[in-house]
Parts: structure tokens; C-alpha cells; sequence
């Protein structure tokens, strides 16, 4: 019983950490006023440049050295997301395309992007048809020692990757940034009134572009914990990282906008996404049910919010429309 | 010197900006389908790139392929127009709903209640039921799901508010699940984790081919469906109410038109006709149901619906060029040992020229010396 439990947790916070990296990145994006729904295609493509980074890198170095590859991983998967931002401020902000729509092109090029390139990669491994990566998903996966060797509290705390405690102390350090630094005080005026914003003399470009971009990195740092420590440094076309990207877009409801409660949202997610798995007793179709779960609950988030209607549970109130400064 | 500098720099201050933008009144329609014409000529041109780093082949070649896969004999043309109609169907759903911008992301849910309502009705009415009377209830089942699916967001949007646009999102996983529940409800053989095709040897519940061919009577479905939800759109009370709630709440509401209402018998439209489109999925191409029956196409159809600018007349062409690349680039997977996501890459290259290339036909831009002509 201890020990299902245990796993259960163990479980969710491995999933927790992929959407909570995902989640972040979108507040920081969406409180500039940029609705980026190209988050899974933003997972995407940072998974699948970690993946190729990693994989040219211990395919062609004798004896890789794991601290290279995390580095590697970490500055492919940060630098393509980031591109991918680039591209979608650049038709939103620049050419102020409908938000909408441009995310959900990103998303179809991101997915298609990773799928082309991961398919090729494991047809070019050959084998067995699966690419692995095991140097980097081990450097990913390293415990802390001694400390996760305490029961019960070990693994309930210190039995997970880096990534895991990186994904906490960013989601506080951006709750810092946005509620306690002027920096963070201007991002929010950009996107809850970008006209008095600009009057006020803060650059409203330079802040959409930057949060959106950075955002848009950090998202994509999720997509590499996905691949290098959820499935052990491999790939698999299945679309997954896509539903994970849709969660973390759920997520940022849920924490209404406050990376703080993305912490512990984004576990409560995981414990709602593999409760099936532990509820003894469901056959192959009630399973399905149970995994409704997270949405269901992701919609009542949503419906609770709307009925109780405090201004600093809904979203930044210019989310989602372009700013045009002739434009009054 | 220091004198002149300050001088300078405050004649800089007085100069115009290299460049201004400016929000353009109207544009002749032959300019605008131009642009957008230049604009897909350029994707083109990237994608050759993209294709040529990536594969080495004749971009050329790659081109010919694509063609010989969406329009190569008979039976792919008939499958891309098959396609084509089975997107321009969930377009023509979302219509209405873009229009009042109400951003209905959720139709891909409602598409596969719909597929279950209609497989649920072959497979349990398939055997009882007289032709005309089980497409009947096809019929109104799939429309009721879609429906509901598609209301109960609006309800809540007009009543407190709540957002639509994730709302939507979610419900589509919800039917997701649903989906897959029933299909390891009616799997067949049991074990096999898919339905198989529903009644292979009597077709009870099947589209009937119609002069000769498989999928004429999606064709005429669909077609009569666009024609209708442009004349509705056009033409009534309801269309002009929602194109007035689109273009601005507040004056809606001064006009005296209930804006919640609106809402809500739109969306029953909107999700109405998505569920219809799951009807056709199912019952009239590919007989069966599974979480791809929607196959993505509820996302593609609202950049669709956005780009025709909610004409359905204008989403055949779209959607026809959306599915031929979906075709090509399958047929270029397959000829020439590719795996077939290429397609996606494709779509989404071309699919940003287009996104991009609305700000020139909304916006012109004024260069530095030009002001004078302008004005």
C-alpha cells in the first residue's frame, strides 16, 4: 500500500514537472498579453532539438561527458523554443496576426517538425528502430545521493532528476519577478493596458517580444524533460507531448495566472492523470473514464473562477489582442 | 561642438520615422487574392528549400509528386475530394461561431460525439431499423451530441462569462475519452482495441452510392451545408445579429440584441453541424469510430474558417488546398521513404506566409519621403 502510493507520487510529480515547466513559460508569455496556444508545438520542438543535439553529440564524442550533455540538452531545447517564440511574436506582435490561429499553425509545424526529425532519428539509429540517448537520460535522471536513501522521505523528496527542483525554484523565482520587481510590474501593465503602458514610456514591444520569447524557452525546457527523464531519453510518435502541452495550457487557468500555485497544480494534475492507473478494480474501459479527469476538473477551475468573478483571478484583461498604437 | 551636436540631435527628433504603418480602409479584392497568391508562391518557394536541405531531391520533382498523390487516378481524387469535404464540413460548424468571435477550438469534440452517437445507432439500431428511419435517427442523434457539446460552453459564457476558448479545448478531451471508451466498449475482435468496420456485410447505416460513386452524397451533403450556412450568414436576421456581436459586444447590446442568446443558438448551430460532420465521418467514409475519426481536422478547419474570413464559399478552396497538401506530402512520405509528418511541416510553413501576408492586406506601410504623395 505504502510503496503504491509512493509510486503514485513519485509519478505525478515526474509528470507534474513536464507541465509545470510548460505551465510557467505560458504565464510569463500570457501575462505580456500574448495568448500563445502553440505550447504543445512549442514542447515539441524543444524536445526533438535536445534529442538531435544530444544525439550527434554522444555519436560522435568517445567518451561523452554527461555534464556536456546536459548542457547540450538544455541550451538546444531553450534555443530552438525560443526561436519558435520568435517566430510567433513576429507574426503576432510585428505583423499582429490573430493570436489564435498563428498558435495553432505552431503547433501543427512544431508537432510535424519533431515527429519528421524523431522518426528519422530512430530509422537512423536503426536496430531496433529506437533512438536512446542513455549518457544524457542518465545525467537527467541522477538522484541526489545518501539523501534519497532515507525511507519513505527519500524518495517521497530526493529520488527525482535536477529538472524536477529547477521547475520549483523557477516557478518561484517568476512569481518573484512578477509581483515584487518594477521590471515584472511594467510586463504586467503590457498586458493589461498596453496603451497606458506605452504613455507611461515602457517599451510594449520590447516586453511583448521578450516575455513571449523567453516564455516560449522556458515551455520548451519542458518538452526536454519530457523526452530525456518522462520516456528515458527516446522518442515515440504518439503524440503525447502533444496532450501534456494542452495540459499546461489548462494549468495556467488553473493557477489563475500565479506560477506560485503552479507548483503544487501542477502535481495535483499528475495524481488526477495516473489516479487510474492506481484504483484497483477499473477494467481496460472504465480506465478511460478516470482519465477524464484532469479536464473535467480543469473546466469547473474554470466555471468556479467565472462564477466568483474577482478581477485578479481572470487573465490579463488585454490577453489574446495586438497592440497597435495608431489604433484608437 | 557641443553646441552643434545638441542641434542635431534635436532636428533628428523632428524627423519622420523611416517607416509608419497605417491601417488600410479597403483594398480592391483582386489586390488582396493576389497578395495571398504571392504569399503562397513564396511558401512554396521556402518549402523547396526546407525540402531540398533535408532530402537532397528536386524540389520540382518532390512538387510533380505531391500532385500525382492528391489527383495521380480516379479513386485519390475522389479521396481528396472525400477529405476536402470532411474539412470544408467542420469549417462551414465553425462559421458562425468565429464570426461572433465565440473561438470555438472545441470542434473536434464536438465531430466525434457526433461519429458516437451515429456508430452507437449502427450498432445497436443497424439490424432493427428500417433505412430511411435509422438515418433519420443518425440523423438527430449525432446533431443533438454535436449540440450539446457545443452549447454548454456558450451557456456558460453567456451566463457568467467563463472562457470559451479553453473551455472548448477541454471538452474535446473529454469526448476523447469518451471516444475511447466506447471503443473498448465495441471493440471487435475483442482484444483488438479497434471497432472494425461496422457491418461489412449488410452496410446497415451506409451512405448508398450515388451515380456510381462512393462519395458523391457527402459531396451534395456538404456543399447544400456550405450554401446553406452562407445564405444564413448573408441573408437572415440570425446572420446579421452575429456579425453584429462579432464586430462589438457593446454595441450589440445597445441595439438591443441579447447577446447570451446569441450565443447559445449559435453554438447549438455550430455544434449541431460539426456533429452532422461526425455523422458523415462515420456512416458515409470510413465506417467505423475511433479517436481519429476527427483526425485533427476540428484545428485545421479553424484556420480554415479564419482565413476564408468566414465565407463559406471561400473555404472549398482553402480546404482543397490544405488536403492536397495533406495528400502530397503522404504520397512524397511513401515514394520516396519519408516519414509522412513531412506533410505538417509543409502545412504549417505555408500556412504562416498566409497568416503573415494579412498584415499587407490591412495595413500598408508608409516610407520616409513618401508622406507628401500620400497626403
Amino acid at each position: 500500500m505504502l510503496t503504491s502510493i509512493l509510486s503514485l507520487i513519485q509519478a505525478a510529480v515526474v509528470f507534474g514537472t513536464v507541465i509545470m515547466l510548460g505551465c510557467i513559460g505560458e504565464i510569463l508569455s500570457e501575462k505580456s498579453g500574448s495568448l500563445n496556444l502553440g505550447v504543445p508545438g512549442i514542447m515539441y520542438i524543444g524536445a526533438i532539438a535536445a534529442l538531435v543535439g544530444v544525439f550527434f553529440y554522444e555519436g560522435a564524442a568517445e567518451n561523452p561527458s554527461p555534464l556536456l550533455c546536459v548542457v547540450i540538452a538544455l541550451a538546444c531545447g531553450f534555443c530552438a523554443s525560443f526561436a519558435a517564440g520568435l517566430l510567433f511574436s513576429f507574426l503576432t506582435i510585428t505583423l499582429r496576426a490573430n493570436q489564435n490561429v498563428t498558435g495553432l499553425t505552431l503547433t501543427i509545424f512544431g508537432s510535424g517538425i519533431a515527429n519528421f526529425f524523431g522518426g528519422s532519428l530512430n530509422k537512423l539509429a536503426g536496430g531496433v528502430g529506437q533512438i536512446s540517448v542513455s549518457v544524457t537520460s542518465d545525467a537527467f535522471r541522477t538522484k541526489i545521493p545518501e539523501l534519497s536513501d532515507i525511507p519513505v522521505i527519500g524518495p517521497l523528496l530526493f529520488q527525482y532528476g535536477f529538472m524536477v527542483y529547477f521547475a520549483v525554484i523557477a516557478a518561484i523565482l517568476l512569481q518573484f519577478f512578477l509581483s515584487k520587481t518594477s521590471t515584472g510590474l511594467n510586463l504586467r501593465a503590457v498586458g493589461e493596458n498596453p496603451e497606458a503602458a506605452d504613455a507611461a514610456g515602457i517599451h510594449v514591444i520590447r516586453y511583448k517580444y521578450l516575455a513571449t520569447c523567453i516564455g516560449a524557452g522556458i515551455t520548451g525546457l519542458g518538452g526536454v524533460y519530457y523526452v530525456m527523464d518522462y520516456i528515458k531519453g527516446t522518442w515515440a510518435n504518439d503524440g503525447s507531448i502533444e496532450k501534456l502541452g494542452w495540459l499546461a495550457v489548462a494549468l495556467v487557468i488553473f493557477t489563475t495566472w500565479k506560477p506560485k500555485n503552479g507548483i503544487w497544480g501542477a502535481y495535483v494534475f499528475g495524481l488526477l492523470y495516473w489516479a487510474y492507473y492506481y484504483i484497483p478494480g477499473l477494467n481496460r474501459s472504465s480506465q478511460e473514464i478516470f482519465k477524464m479527469l484532469p479536464y473535467i476538473v480543469t473546466i469547473i477551475v474554470l466555471v468556479v473562477v467565472s462564477f466568483r468573478n474577482k478581477k485578479e483571478n481572470l487573465g490579463p484583461a488585454h490577453l489574446g489582442r495586438s497592440y497597435f498604437r495608431e489604433e484608437r | 561642438m557641443q553646441y552643434e551636436a545638441g542641434k542635431i540631435s534635436a532636428k533628428k527628433k523632428h524627423r519622420e520615422p523611416l517607416l509608419r504603418i497605417a491601417k488600410r480602409d479597403s483594398m480592391p479584392l483582386l489586390l488582396s487574392w493576389g497578395i495571398r497568391i504571392i504569399a503562397v508562391l513564396l511558401s512554396l518557394v521556402v518549402c523547396a528549400v526546407v525540402i531540398y536541405a533535408i532530402t537532397r531531391m528536386n524540389p520540382l520533382k518532390v512538387y510533380g509528386a505531391m500532385f500525382e498523390g492528391a489527383f495521380g487516378s480516379e479513386r485519390k481524387i475522389w479521396i481528396t475530394i472525400r477529405d476536402t469535404v470532411s474539412l470544408l464540413c467542420i469549417g462551414v460548424a465553425l462559421a458562425p461561431a468565429f464570426k461572433m468571435r465565440f473561438w470555438n477550438i472545441g470542434a473536434e469534440g464536438q465531430v466525434l460525439v457526433g461519429g458516437i452517437a451515429t456508430a452507437a445507432c449502427m450498432i445497436y439500431l443497424g439490424d432493427v431499423l428500417p433505412t430511411p428511419a435509422l438515418f433519420l435517427v443518425m440523423i438527430i442523434t449525432s446533431c443533438l451530441a454535436g449540440a450539446l457539446w457545443g452549447v454548454i460552453p456558450a451557456v456558460f459564457k453567456s451566463r457568467w462569462g467563463t472562457n470559451e476558448t479553453l473551455f472548448t479545448l477541454m471538452m474535446n478531451y473529454v469526448a476523447i475519452q469518451i471516444t475511447s471508451y466506447c471503443v473498448a466498449l465495441w471493440e471487435n475482435p475483442p482484444g483488438s482495441n479497434y471497432v472494425g468496420i461496422i457491418h461489412p456485410q449488410t452496410k446497415a447505416g451506409w451512405f448508398p452510392s450515388l451515380f456510381g460513386q462512393q462519395y458523391m452524397l457527402n459531396v451534395i451533403l456538404v456543399l447544400a451545408l456550405a450554401v446553406g450556412m452562407f445564405i444564413y450568414l448573408r441573408s437572415t436576421k440570425h446572420g446579421y445579429e452575429i456579425s453584429v456581436v462579432g464586430q462589438s459586444e457593446s454595441t450589440a447590446r445597445y441595439a438591443g440584441i441579447n447577446v447570451g442568446k446569441v450565443f447559445v443558438r449559435t453554438m447549438l448551430i455550430s455544434g449541431a453541424v460539426a456533429g452532422l460532420t461526425g455523422f458523415i465521418a462515420v456512416s458515409g467514409s470510413s465506417h467505423t469510430i475511433s479517436v481519429n475519426t476527427a483526425g485533427g481536422r476540428g484545428f485545421t478547419a479553424i484556420i480554415v474558417a479564419w482565413m476564408a474570413k468566414f465565407n463559406t464559399m471561400t473555404m472549398i478552396i482553402i480546404s482543397l488546398l490544405l488536403i492536397f497538401l495533406e495528400k502530397g506530402a503522404n504520397e512524397i512520405a511513401s515514394q520516396f521513404n519519408l516519414n509522412d509528418f513531412a506533410s505538417q511541416i509543409i502545412t504549417g510553413i505555408i500556412l504562416f506566409f498566409i497568416i503573415g501576408s494579412e498584415f499587407f492586406i490591412n495595413y500598408q506601410m508608409i516610407w520616409r519621403g513618401k508622406n507628401k504623395e500620400v497626403a
